[in-house]
């Protein structure tokens, strides 16, 4: 009897990742999504985006390790995470308008939940250095009264959870180095390129 | 203390064709996906204030049960057309579709005797994991087992007699 009652796990996973496609569409439109979470292209790689109601929570780059970016996400801010493209459509559409040079400033919320007391004011400085313009950690430690703090400032700058949008890019040593970020020296030359900070390559 | 819950992603992805193949044979493989809804939407709901985090295994099949019973419930209440063709298996071809062809059949068994079933012969879990996963003891799951696969063969004989009555 039992070779008459085999359901064959390959169609089993073809027909489960259609109903997941349409799942996740439905959990989104139910409110269910806590973090919903996207990809989106860009000159730097792919993005990994993370949205929940209050607004855009992380960023992480094509090469960090999405698994612990999602297991971050649960536990600092809810285990209903969940791939929900269309929820980070506002996102998309403001990084696009970055990247292709048409957009200067983004207008998205911004989910603070990630950063530390200290992090919010490092980082809270640093988004108020305009596009095309850039700041040395130590003016940035100047701004928030810490003026000793360069170092703690480029510490809470590299483990900020939303780069690109917060930009730590425009932070910079004091000697005209990029000195470090994130996601790679290269993507910060990049960016700072993009910006016109620095001469094309 | 319970393990620290996943994000339920991952969850989703590590269970999805399991929950999948357990639906398929419980209610049916044209509705499986409509009850695949119902229960990771069900899932979902639930998921902060689970307390299951170390056999996520086990408790989203649980949910997925209790919706292939809502299902039944619901599919007796719903009145049944009078055109309706006797022969409600015509949807679906078990060989093209991946899948046995005593499988159709089981999802009109009693619900113990289906989970019993599904657990055991075709998701292939053992008696004492069929038995925790349905909070009965394992003598009740092999008679459960019993008492539907035999219901199994009987129809098959059933179905053959018609054929070569035709």
């Amino acid at each position: 009897m039992d070779e008459r009652l085999t359901i064959s796990t390959e169609e089993a996973d073809r027909r489960s990742r259609q109903a997941v496609d349409r799942f996740r569409a439905m959990a989104a439109g139910a409110g269910l999504v806590d973090v919903a979470v996207g990809t989106v292209g860009s000159p730097v790689g792919e993005l990994l985006v993370a949205v929940t109601p209050h607004g855009l929570a992380a960023i992480a780059f094509e090469g960090d390790d999405r698994d612990r970016v999602l297991d971050r996400l649960a536990r600092q801010l809810s285990p209903r995470v969940l791939m929900a493209a269309r929820a980070t459509d506002d996102v998309r559409r403001e990084l696009d308008e970055y990247f292709r040079g048409a957009r200067r400033r983004f207008d998205l919320r911004l989910d603070r939940r990630l950063m530390s007391p200290f992090m919010k004011d490092v980082l809270g400085a640093t988004a108020r250095v305009p596009f095309g313009r850039l700041a040395t950690y130590g003016e940035i430690a100047g701004r928030i009264g810490r003026p000793t703090a360069a170092r703690a400032v480029g510490a809470a700058l590299g483990a900020n959870p939303i780069p690109i949008v917060v930009p730590c890019h425009r932070v910079i040593g004091a000697g005209g180095n990029l000195t470090g970020y994130g996601g790679g020296l290269p993507r910060k030359e990049l960016l700072l390129r993009l910006e016109g900070s620095l001469p094309a390559a | 203390m319970s393990r620290r819950l996943p994000p339920f992603e991952r969850f989703l992805e590590a269970n999805r064709t399991t929950v999948f193949r357990y639906l398929t044979a419980a209610v049916g493989p044209i509705d499986a996906d409509d009850v695949f809804q119902e229960t990771f939407l069900a899932a979902l709901r639930a998921y902060p204030r689970c307390t299951e985090a170390d056999r996520l295994d086990r408790w989203i099949l649980r949910i997925a049960s209790r919706k292939a019973i809502d299902h039944h419930r619901g599919a007796a209440r719903r009145p049944i057309p009078v055109a309706a063709p006797p022969e409600r298996r015509t949807e679906v071809d078990p060989a093209a579709d991946g899948f046995g062809p005593a499988v159709v059949a089981v999802r009109d068994l009693p619900a113990r005797q289906r989970d019993a079933v599904a657990y055991r012969h075709i998701l292939g879990f053992s008696v004492a994991d069929t038995a925790s996963l349905m909070g009965c003891t394992e003598e009740a799951v092999r008679a459960s087992a019993y008492q539907g696969l035999r219901k199994l063969k009987e129809q098959e004989l059933k179905e053959r007699a018609a054929w070569t009555n035709d």
